[in-house]
């Protein structure tokens, strides 16, 4: 597919709309066009703009206290009858809301896994791909300039020196529609990859920890507004140095 | 025994947590705080009057937002702004959208003041804007905006296509217009 093609689908995936093939063709197509993925920020950004500046108007007190009246309002005589049958229906209420809770927290665990395995999708389709960073650099003077002006949002690479870690490079990635900055480092014959985003939406929802999936060990946490990923098949010891040191990287 | 009554307590619970985003949208709909609260206030009538009909279990913004619309429509105000004809070819062709420009709206929205983006917003068609609104704003899905409206999703996407370009147009205007001053 051309990029005219493309073109009318980033709105679709800009808003969420785009069917689960189509998002990963899309993200597979923007990995090595950097003028769908720019377009693609772009819009993010807009769209985000707009979810602000479109929260303009507040109700007055007055208003919202008229209105909150009116609708309260009920049938003279009625006023207290429904409470006569309360037990009931508290416990009815009880039960919706239990059964909403589980639902919740069912949904959540559902998200996080998908987002988890998206990762591991990327991780390994990077690697797999004949390019699997755009800035190649082991000199993070390099690498981290090269990302200005193409991510919302500024971080820092950790000084590996006295560290068996080697950095191969970057690119930029999107992952849940949040643009961010993948890393790949190497550690004896293993690739690990970092990413760096800012930490909302669908991202706040993987929380911070240590984990397993598809048999990669991934680290995750939030620090400072952004959210850190680490991704590999080497050890988990392995990974859960490099996390620790972004995590002091980011934090001094 | 069922009571086909419209229930006050149910609707309440649902209407009020949306009470904002109405007033919200219908000031942006109306241009006007009197209008926008005239406006929530009858679709609030209109809504619990209506609400016996409401079925459980189905899209109650979806169904609330399309009485907002409709009752704007018929407004005096509604019917001043959907006076301006909409582009023929507005209805769900996707073919006539030229490409977008690629300037980066990062760098757009750097350069220019809050109020350009909201400025640019109140100057779209009120269909666009109100597509707009609903997508970003209010977060809908292309479904629930399609059932709000009462439009085939399709048009849902060239409304907001043609939106969003409108805008990004309109702000490249204003950093151009502000170049040329400096």
């Amino acid at each position: 597919m051309t990029c005219e093609l493309w073109e009318t689908k980033i709105d679709a995936y800009v808003d969420g709309e785009l069917a689960l093939e189509e998002e990963r063709a899309l993200r597979d197509h923007m990995r090595s066009c950097p003028a769908c993925s720019q377009d693609a920020l772009g819009r993010i950004e807009l769209k985000r703009a707009v979810h602000s500046a479109g929260k303009r108007y507040q109700p007055s007190d007055e208003f919202r206290a008229r209105m909150a009246r009116q609708v309260a309002a009920k049938p003279a005589g009625e006023g207290w009858a429904w409470m006569r049958g309360w037990r009931p229906r508290l416990a009815a209420v009880a039960v919706v809301l239990v059964a909403f809770g589980i639902s919740i927290l069912h949904v959540r665990s559902m998200q996080r896994q998908q987002v988890m395995l998206q990762i591991a999708d990327l991780h390994a389709s990077n690697l797999a791909s004949a390019n699997p960073v755009d800035v190649v650099s082991s000199d993070k003077h390099t690498v981290k300039p090269w990302f200005q002006g193409k991510l919302p949002f500024s971080f820092d690479l950790p000084e590996l020196s006295g560290t068996q870690f080697e950095l191969l490079g970057g690119r930029m990635v999107f992952v849940e529609r949040e643009p961010a900055a993948l890393l790949v480092y190497s550690i004896r014959k293993h690739k690990i990859s970092v990413i760096v985003s800012m930490d909302r939406d669908g991202l706040e929802k993987l929380g911070s920890g240590e984990t397993s999936v598809n048999s990669f060990h991934l680290e995750t946490w939030s620090q400072r507004g952004l959210r850190y990923i680490v991704i590999s098949d080497t050890s988990e010891q392995d990974v859960h140095v490099l996390a620790e040191l972004f995590r002091k990287s980011a934090g001094s | 025994m069922s009571d086909s009554r419209p229930d006050p307590a149910a609707f309440e619970a649902l209407a009020m947590p949306l009470f904002d985003s109405l007033y919200n949208l219908a000031h942006w709909l109306t241009q006007s705080r009197e209008d926008a609260e005239d406006l929530v206030q009858e679709t609030f009538a209109k809504a619990l009057k209506g609400f016996g009909s409401f079925q459980p279990g189905t899209n109650f913004r979806a169904w609330i937002f399309r009485i907002l619309r409709n009752t704007f429509l018929t407004s005096r105000s509604g019917l001043a702004a959907t006076a301006t004809k909409l582009p023929l070819n507005e209805e769900g062709d996707e073919s006539v959208l030229t490409p977008s420009p690629r300037t980066p709206e990062t760098l757009l929205l750097e350069q220019l003041e809050a109020d350009a983006l909201q400025d640019a917003i109140a100057a779209l068609p009120v269909q666009y804007r109100e597509a707009l609104l609903l997508a970003d704003v209010e977060e809908m899905s292309y479904q629930e905006i399609a059932d709000s409206v009462g439009i085939p999703i399709g048009t849902v996407m060239s409304r907001l296509s043609r939106a969003r370009r409108t805008v990004r147009e309109a702000l490249q205007g204003k950093v151009r217009k502000q170049g040329a001053q400096k």
